[in-house]
């Protein structure tokens, strides 16, 4: 089986492929929404006990 | 064993064991999802009704499961925080729903890819595509619900019990396709006699879903850190967490 076939899927490539990169890119963008969900919380939370500190 | 649950519900600790799991969880999970591609795609034998159009199963089935398990877990996870009042069990059930919820956007986007070449249109009204738009109008209303409520507490609350109400949800979907008249075949595997797949097309489903849950493992560790550090009052401790 050459690329070209692999990638035509006996005619579905059309539908194929577009539902597995849609997939690849729901697990990556969820990867990076975590990671950036946890790097905001961490910096709030660092500014939150700069401001406790300050004495009033 | 007991201690090892009450260990669980203390923030830090949770914080501490999610932050270690992550990178047990994850790299499995990238393993078996190549593992799974190259079974489903190159290893698997065309189907004998839907040719190669029925690999879209690879990608359509195992997010159709994630969405249902992982509403699933949310439910009990919110639950639990309802019933004995423990913060730990919240943040995992808020953490949960937004994975969930772009996990039930693939299973109804790649279903609706796999609807119009086999059945001619991308979309139809019937129980079983209906109920899973209804599961995401559930996630979204939960995320939805929290975010419109300041006080956390009350937000926790709140969206717990919108999270249990719509469990009810979940068998109406599975059991969809046998209560109603549909488009959408039955199922491939659950099925309590035998499964009506042959083993080569099977192995890379099941490693698939496997690693969607592991994926879903390590995402949800992460995501449960920035909710404990988001809860979390004890400066002490989240001091010396930033400070790493």
């Amino acid at each position: 089986m050459n690329i070209l076939e692999f990638l035509h899927m006996g005619g579905h490539g059309l539908f194929l492929w577009p539902a597995f990169g849609l997939t690849l890119f729901v697990l990556l963008y969820n990867i990076w929404s975590a990671r950036r969900s946890l790097a905001e919380a961490r910096s709030a939370a660092a500014r939150r006990l700069q401001m406790e500190d300050i004495p009033s | 064993m007991w201690t090892w649950f009450h260990k669980l519900g203390s923030p830090p600790h949770m914080h501490r064991i999610a932050a270690w799991m992550t990178p047990w969880l994850a790299w499995p999970a990238g393993l078996l999802i190549v593992v799974a591609l190259y079974g489903g795609l190159l290893m698997a034998p065309a189907d004998y009704q839907q040719g190669e159009g029925f690999r879209m199963l690879y990608v359509h089935a195992p997010s159709a499961w994630m969405s249902m398990f992982i509403y699933g877990n949310m439910a009990i996870a919110a639950g639990v925080g309802l019933i004995w009042r423990i913060k730990v069990a919240h943040a995992v059930a808020a953490a949960s729903a937004p994975v969930g919820a772009w996990f039930t956007f693939a299973a109804l986007a790649t279903g609706s890819l796999w609807g119009k070449p086999m059945w001619g249109t991308w979309w139809v009204w019937d129980a079983r595509l209906t109920s899973e738009l209804i599961l995401l109008f559930l996630y979204l209303g939960y995320m939805a619900l929290r975010t419109s409520i300041e006080e956390p507490q009350r937000a926790d609350r709140a969206s717990a019990v919108l999270a249990l109400v719509g469990v009810i949800n979940l068998p109406i979907i599975h059991y969809s396709v046998y209560w109603w008249n549909t488009l959408h075949q039955g199922a491939t595997i659950t099925k309590l006699d035998k499964p009506s797949i042959t083993g080569e097309m099977l192995w890379p489903l099941l490693v698939m879903i496997l690693g969607f849950m592991l994926y879903y493992g390590a995402v949800l560790c992460v995501r449960v850190r920035a909710e404990i550090i988001r809860r979390e009052r004890n400066a002490v401790w989240l001091k010396e967490e930033l400070a790493q």
